[in-house]
């Protein structure tokens, strides 16, 4: 039988997977991206199964509001990487000191 | 049974294309297992029952924000073998910090099944009914309770559209573009002129 704890288990493999993919792809800004989308869709995961597992309907309106977020966040940040790329010729981000922070 | 089944088949798959998101040479083909993983993910959602998030998810995330990724990958001219240099050399540091925090939320997850604090009991407001689907349930408690927030989420989406177009957009000096305020302001007797030359001569521009 499916219950909350196997709902739990995937997300946190898929959330586990999407730090792994920043840290492996270093350079490469455009996987880093979307490893953190995938860690956000973990995260809508788990706020859906627990609004079904709870039977609470504001678990799924969050996830809506995380899932605007995520879009926002994409959108500006591949505008920055687009810009970034017009400037350097590279998208290699290990080494950004741009700003000297 | 069935339930079980699409369960395990559409967690397994997600995993999978997770996992070559990730690992995956090309970021064209990265992007293109981000969908698939997006497409099990809106499964795995179907299965609880959460059909419109699950619709949103396929609507939003493959269809605006994967495809966007797409467009940048292609667009941009970048040479992706050099980019991958320090993935070896990452390796182990970075399987070593995805144990340490598998290892942390599995413990937290073994936490919860031997017995979840108890913080309190949901005040109702969000209690799912029977009678109406998931989506009208959505949007009744959207629209009502959480309108303020709804709102303030398109504020943040105009913002990152703002956002995005100042940052990409530049003046190009090789194209001629269009005078609008300049356009406006001329009037018929700047652009025409009246006048009546004599015979067998011509008109002086």
């Amino acid at each position: 039988m499916i219950g909350i704890g196997h709902y739990v288990v995937v997300s946190t493999i898929m959330f586990v997977l999407g730090v792994l993919g920043i840290f492996l792809n270093r350079k490469n800004v455009i996987v880093i991206l979307m490893a953190i989308e995938l860690i956000l869709l973990s995260v809508n995961l788990n706020l859906v199964a627990f609004s079904a597992f709870l039977h609470d309907l504001v678990g799924q309106v969050f996830a809506m509001f995380v899932l605007t977020v995520a879009a926002g966040e994409a959108a500006i940040g591949l505008a920055i990487l687009v810009i970034y790329f017009r400037g350097r010729g590279t998208i290699a981000v290990d080494d950004v000191n741009r700003m000297k922070g | 049974m069935i339930q079980a089944f699409a369960f395990y088949l559409f967690a397994a798959l997600m995993i999978l294309s997770g996992a070559v998101t990730i690992m995956a040479r090309n970021p064209v083909h990265s992007v293109l297992w981000l969908i698939l993983a997006f497409f099990n993910a809106a499964g795995l959602m179907v299965l609880v029952g959460a059909e419109f998030i699950a619709m949103l998810l396929i609507i939003v995330y493959v269809g605006a924000v994967a495809v966007l990724f797409l467009f940048v990958v292609m667009m941009l001219d970048i040479d992706f073998s050099e980019l991958r240099g320090g993935f070896i050399k990452n390796f182990p540091l970075g399987m070593l910090l995805a144990l340490v925090l598998l290892a942390e939320l599995m413990f937290g997850v073994g936490a919860f099944t031997a017995g979840p604090l108890q913080l309190g009991v949901a005040d109702g407001a969000g209690a799912v009914p029977v009678d109406i689907s998931n989506t009208e349930a959505i949007g009744a408690l959207l629209y009502t309770r959480y309108l303020f927030v709804f709102e303030a989420a398109g504020i943040i989406l105009l913002v990152a559209m703002i956002g995005a177009i100042v940052l990409t957009h530049r003046e190009r000096k090789d194209t001629r573009g269009q005078n609008v305020s300049k356009q406006i302001a001329r009037r018929p007797e700047d652009a025409t002129v009246n006048v009546r030359p004599e015979v067998g001569k011509g008109v002086q521009l």
